[in-house]
């Protein structure tokens, strides 16, 4: 196998060889790259920011049982139930069975209600009718305008464990390498191949040159621009944005989804110590600055109270907006009826025979998606190992495992180590955590941003979203040394204005006073508003005298 | 009904305590503070209600104006003639910079007699150190943290060091960002005697061992073992709780260089300083202190105004002539945020506000205009009076002072304390007119 991990530098220009070159470090691509390090091929996975910064990071975690799909794409509906079966067996640390239900409020249509459970059996997913007293002795929360209810299979999964996983699983098999803020911005091609991709690092502004026998765009959203670049007009997405809001506490065990044809604020996912509620669908035509907004946050909330009337004094401290990628079907239409189902192009049509593109799909699905690119990708190598991700269990590495809520406190408790200090009260993560990070994480390089801590831990993830955690684990990275310069409180004010894209639109009631005083420590005590245009001395840019 | 200070009137029945007073603030922030000071230097009987924690959120500083106009300020007073120019209904703008300098005076002397040493306000801002290693402008500084904005000026050869164990602070951070205006700078770490473990430590604990004299003896030991060539030596705020001005020149003695305090992150010591110190001088002075209570309801009467309160004795009722609204906003409980908009919590007094709440924040975080809904709040009239629906004051005897009025930005613009002394001061001169013309 021929291969360099340390880049030659030539010219000012980086250059990484690999076997398989995968862009795009969502679940898809990093579920690639474990599926080809499984048949022992090496790989090299870029994201031009981070793992987990397009939709991967962005959606609901509902690993779906197809019941949300079983009226309207049967297809796909089974396909969710196949892979969310198969995923409950080979990932079960990243997965949490609490199933899930259907209802029907006072409004809602009685005859789809009366229509689901024979949805459900055509694509062959359990539906249990339960009455609306059982379904409440469930999920107490519920609306007492309740009028059907339905029992199925849903589960929930941790995308930013699973994503992780995946990378930290194919490192150890092949050597594969996550190279974050890599961004694809043209190829080199050949008689029909690409044989090299030119990429910015988007940190230091350099160029990487990244050479490789087959390329794989898994994209997302982004794939149409990426197949662009290489010259291939095939792949044609509708951009359809999605709001989510995140309470601070967990408000049912179960999944819960409005027994209606798909629409806004449907359903309500458990996701460890809290609960997501969503969403949104919304066509976009640019991918560029997508933040969720106080209006689609009303529309999810108004929805949503619906069937959990307690959701109107629920603490709420974030909400987020992913885009998903929607395979554009004949027939235009809006985002929720486009196909949810996903896409391999194989590009020969367009006269490249290393290149491939998958995209659209689904979290759920991301398994199915990455065992039919390996397949083709595994092919063209002229390697025959067959595809192993359906029965070899995912397993757990330890500097991943500090995405899970819950999993941090657990540890620190069970250590006992009054040593071990907890940087992030909220989460309680302690200092070893970070610790192991910088250290293994996939992705971890000298200088690592807060940003890039944060997408591998829970810090600044609770009520605090951030206020106090971000000046403890900075000032932590300092006296590690990690930071040696402006560099550390640069990074610190970057991490704080991501995390207020979502804090913003759900700013009212007891996260005011907690964003208040998250202002009075940056600006006030810290001076993070100053950075750059310095407060200082006169002669540095006082007033005139 | 009797008029005694503080002392509850014993004719009231069972579990209720009646007070009776001239002045009634509600807040103890900077601002209800500043107004009891005032209130109790002309002479006029005072009682004070609210959760006294508010005050040690403060880093020390005093700021007055630090930010206008696109500009950090040097020069203070001319930054409020800036500030009234563009912002004519800021707090500050109502304010004759005369009788503002005369607040800060007041204030900072008073500090100064009851134990916690202040800097008078002069002709320009410091340029005060943050554990960041940023600077900020303000004007009025601990004496306990003044020989480091000094020696910054001059480039001194400084020792900076952090404590083992003491999230949020290290020296390392503060030497990186401070290296370019402070090249002879230096960092060390240092565990506090009796807390080596390893383990978290905290600000407020050291500083009360500091009160200690061996404690200070053994600490000093310390740093005189890591000092080398230094002509100073900076630490987190701990140099006591009580008496920092002794304990600062006591280490300094000790350790044979000048000493400096920096702020630390929340809950730290500056602000507990002045929190214990007003709980232990107003009672003294024959001020009633109602250090843990919320004032439950105000009721407004002929010729006074009622406040009902309860603690874990029962029912509390104070009658007084005069009331003060000092009571913060969010994060103290004097604006409330729903999702249709933001309330006065206590009774309901107009709040200026954007139009809706997608108008309350700008996109980005830190933009340096700041935030619209941190420029909301209670409207006064040139007394100080808050506002009604129609635009009237809502009482002759009401006055409203802080960081509860609208049109100020007090994070941003740098001037918490600016507006919270001197609109008490304000506050506090109309209530005496009013008592002197009855
Ligand atoms: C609001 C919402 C809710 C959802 N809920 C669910 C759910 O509950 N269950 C479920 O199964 N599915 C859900 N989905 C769908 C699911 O999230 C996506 O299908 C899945 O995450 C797509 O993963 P991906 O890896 O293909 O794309 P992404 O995660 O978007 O990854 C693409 C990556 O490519 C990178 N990239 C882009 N351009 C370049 C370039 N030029 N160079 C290098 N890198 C580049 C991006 O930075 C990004 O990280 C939801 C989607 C949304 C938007
Ligand atoms: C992290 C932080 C750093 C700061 N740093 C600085 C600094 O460097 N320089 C500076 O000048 N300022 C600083 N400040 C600001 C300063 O401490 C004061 O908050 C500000 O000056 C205004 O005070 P205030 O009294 O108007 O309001 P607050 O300090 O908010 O006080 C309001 C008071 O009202 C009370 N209250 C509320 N409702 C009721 C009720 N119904 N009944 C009775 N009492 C009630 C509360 O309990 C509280 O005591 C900082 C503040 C914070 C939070």
């Amino acid at each position: 196998m021929e291969r360099s991990l340390n880049p030659v530098k030539a010219g000012g220009i980086e250059t990484f060889e690999t076997e398989v070159l995968i862009i795009g470090g969502g679940v898809t691509g990093t579920g690639v790259m474990r599926d080809l390090a499984l048949r022992g091929i090496h790989c090299l996975l870029i994201d031009r920011r981070d793992l987990n910064a397009g939709a991967s990071g962005g959606n609901h975690g509902l690993l779906h049982s197809g019941g949300r799909y079983a009226s309207s794409d049967s297809e796909t509906a089974a396909e969710c139930r196949q892979e969310g079966e198969i995923l409950k067996r080979v990932a079960p640390d990243c997965i949490d069975d609490c199933g899930g239900l259907f209802v029907a409020v006072e409004g809602d249509d009685p005859g789809f209600a009366e229509r689901f459970p024979g949805y459900c059996d055509a694509a062959g997913i359990d539906c249990e009718s339960l009455s609306p007293a059982e379904a409440r002795e469930r999920e107490p929360v519920l609306s007492d305008k309740l009028f059907a209810a339905y029992s199925i299979p849903d589960a929930t999964v941790d995308p930013f464990r699973i994503t992780l996983e995946n990378v930290n699983h194919a490192q150890q098999l092949t050597d594969s390498l996550f190279l974050p803020h890599t961004g694809v911005e043209g190829f080199e091609i050949e008689d029909g191949a690409i044989t090299g991709v030119l990429c910015r690092n988007t940190k230091t502004g350099g160029m990487r040159r990244i050479l490789a026998r087959q390329v794989v765009n898994a994209a997302g959203a982004w794939a149409m621009d990426v197949a662009r670049r290489a010259g291939c007009s095939d792949v044609r997405l509708l951009y359809s944005k999605g709001t989510l809001i995140i309470s601070n506490t967990r408000v049912t065990d179960r999944v819960i989804n409005r027994l209606r044809p798909p629409g806004d604020g449907d359903i309500l996912v458990p996701g460890g110590t809290v609960s997501l509620l969503g969403t949104t669908s919304d066509n976009v035509d640019d991918l560029e600055d997508i933040r969720p907004t106080v209006a689609e946050v009303e529309r999810v909330l108004v929805e949503g109270t619906a069937m959990m009337p307690c959701l109107e004094t629920t603490r709420f401290i974030r909400a987020f907006s992913g885009v998903r990628p929607l395979l554009l079907a004949q027939n235009g239409a809006d985002g929720r009826s486009a196909s949810r189902g996903f896409t391999l192009f194989d590009h020969q049509d367009q006269g490249l025979e290393n290149f491939a593109t998958v995209t659209g799909g689904k979290l759920t699905t991301f398994r199915l998606m990455a065992e039919k690119t390996g397949d083709l990708v595994a092919g063209r190598l002229g390697n025959s190992q067959p595809c192993k991700t359906a029965t070899e269990p995912l397993p757990s590495g330890n500097a991943v495992r500090w995405t899970e809520p819950g999993f941090a406190p657990r540890f620190w408790y069970r250590r006992n180590d009054p040593t071990d200090m907890i940087l992030c009260e909220c989460e309680m993560v302690p200092q070893s955590a970070v610790d192991s990070i910088i250290e293994s994480a996939p992705g971890a390089e000298a200088e690592m941003s807060l940003q890039a801590i944060g997408v591998r831990s829970r810090v600044g993830k609770g009520s605090c979203q951030g206020a106090f955690c971000s000046i403890r684990v900075t000032s932590h990275l300092y006296d590690r040394g990690v930071y040696d310069s402006e560099q550390g409180l640069n990074s610190m004010r970057d991490f704080l204005s991501g995390r207020f894209k979502g804090v913003q639109p759900v700013l009212w009631g007891e996260q005011m006073p907690q964003i208040e005083l998250s202002e009075a420590l940056h600006c006030s005590l810290m001076g993070l508003d100053q950075l750059g245009g310095k407060a200082d001395e006169p002669e540095k840019g006082g007033t005139d005298r | 009904m009797s008029l005694k200070k503080g002392v509850p009137t014993a004719d009231m029945g069972r579990d209720e305590r009646h007070y009776s007073t001239e002045l009634a603030v509600i807040g103890s922030g900077l601002a209800g503070f500043a107004a009891s000071v005032f209130a109790l230097s002309r002479g006029i009987t005072c009682a004070q209600v609210g959760n006294t924690g508010a005050v040690a959120y403060t880093t020390g500083y005093f700021d007055l104006l630090g930010y206008c106009q696109d500009q950090w300020l040097d020069d203070p007073w001319r930054g409020l003639e800036l500030l009234r120019e563009s912002e004519p209904h800021h707090p500050l703008s109502r304010i004759d910079r005369k009788e503002i300098r005369a607040a800060f005076d007041q204030f900072t002397v008073a500090l100064t007699e009851m134990g916690v040493g202040y800097t008078a306000p002069a002709d320009r801002n410091h340029f005060a150190l943050t554990p960041a290693g940023t600077v900020k402008p303000t004007l009025s500084v601990p004496e306990t943290m003044l020989s480091g904005i000094e020696a910054r000026k001059v480039n001194a050869r400084t020792l900076v060091i952090d404590i083992l164990g003491l999230q949020g602070f290290s020296a390392k951070e503060f030497v990186a960002n401070m290296r370019s205006s402070w090249p002879q700078l230096s960092a060390a770490k240092l565990s506090f005697p009796d807390m080596e473990s390893g383990g978290q430590v905290f600000p407020e604990v050291m500083a009360r061992a500091l009160e200690v004299s061996s404690n200070r003896e053994r600490f000093a030991e310390r740093i005189k073992a890591v000092l080398g060539d230094a002509q100073l030596v900076g630490m987190p705020a701990i140099m006591g709780v009580h008496h920092p001005d002794r304990v600062h020149a006591e280490l300094q003695r000790l350790v044979g260089v000048p000493l400096f305090e920096i702020p630390t992150m929340p809950p730290a010591v500056p602000g507990i300083r002045l929190r214990e110190m007003f709980e232990q001088a107003f009672p003294a002075k024959g001020l009633t202190l109602v250090p843990q209570q919320k004032v439950k309801r105000l009721e407004l009467e002929a010729g006074r105004v009622m406040l009902y309160l309860r603690d874990s004795f029962g029912e509390m009722v104070i009658e007084s002539k005069t009331a003060i609204l000092a009571t913060g906003r969010f994060l103290s409980g004097g604006l409330k945020a729903e999702r249709v908009g933001v309330r006065e919590a206590l009774m309901g007094i107009p709040v200026i506000q954007p139009g809706s709440r997608a108008d309350w924040y700008r996109q980005d975080y830190f933009d340096p205009l700041g935030h619209p809904v941190n420029r909301s709040g209670v409207e006064v009239d040139s007394r100080f009076r808050p506002l009604g629906p129609d635009g009237e004051p809502v009482s002759d005897r009401l006055f409203a002072a802080g960081i509860l009025l609208a049109h100020q930005d007090w994070v941003r613009q740098r001037c918490g304390a600016g507006v919270a002394i001197a609109s008490a001061y304000k506050a506090v001169e109309a209530a005496a007119r009013l008592l002197q013309e009855q």
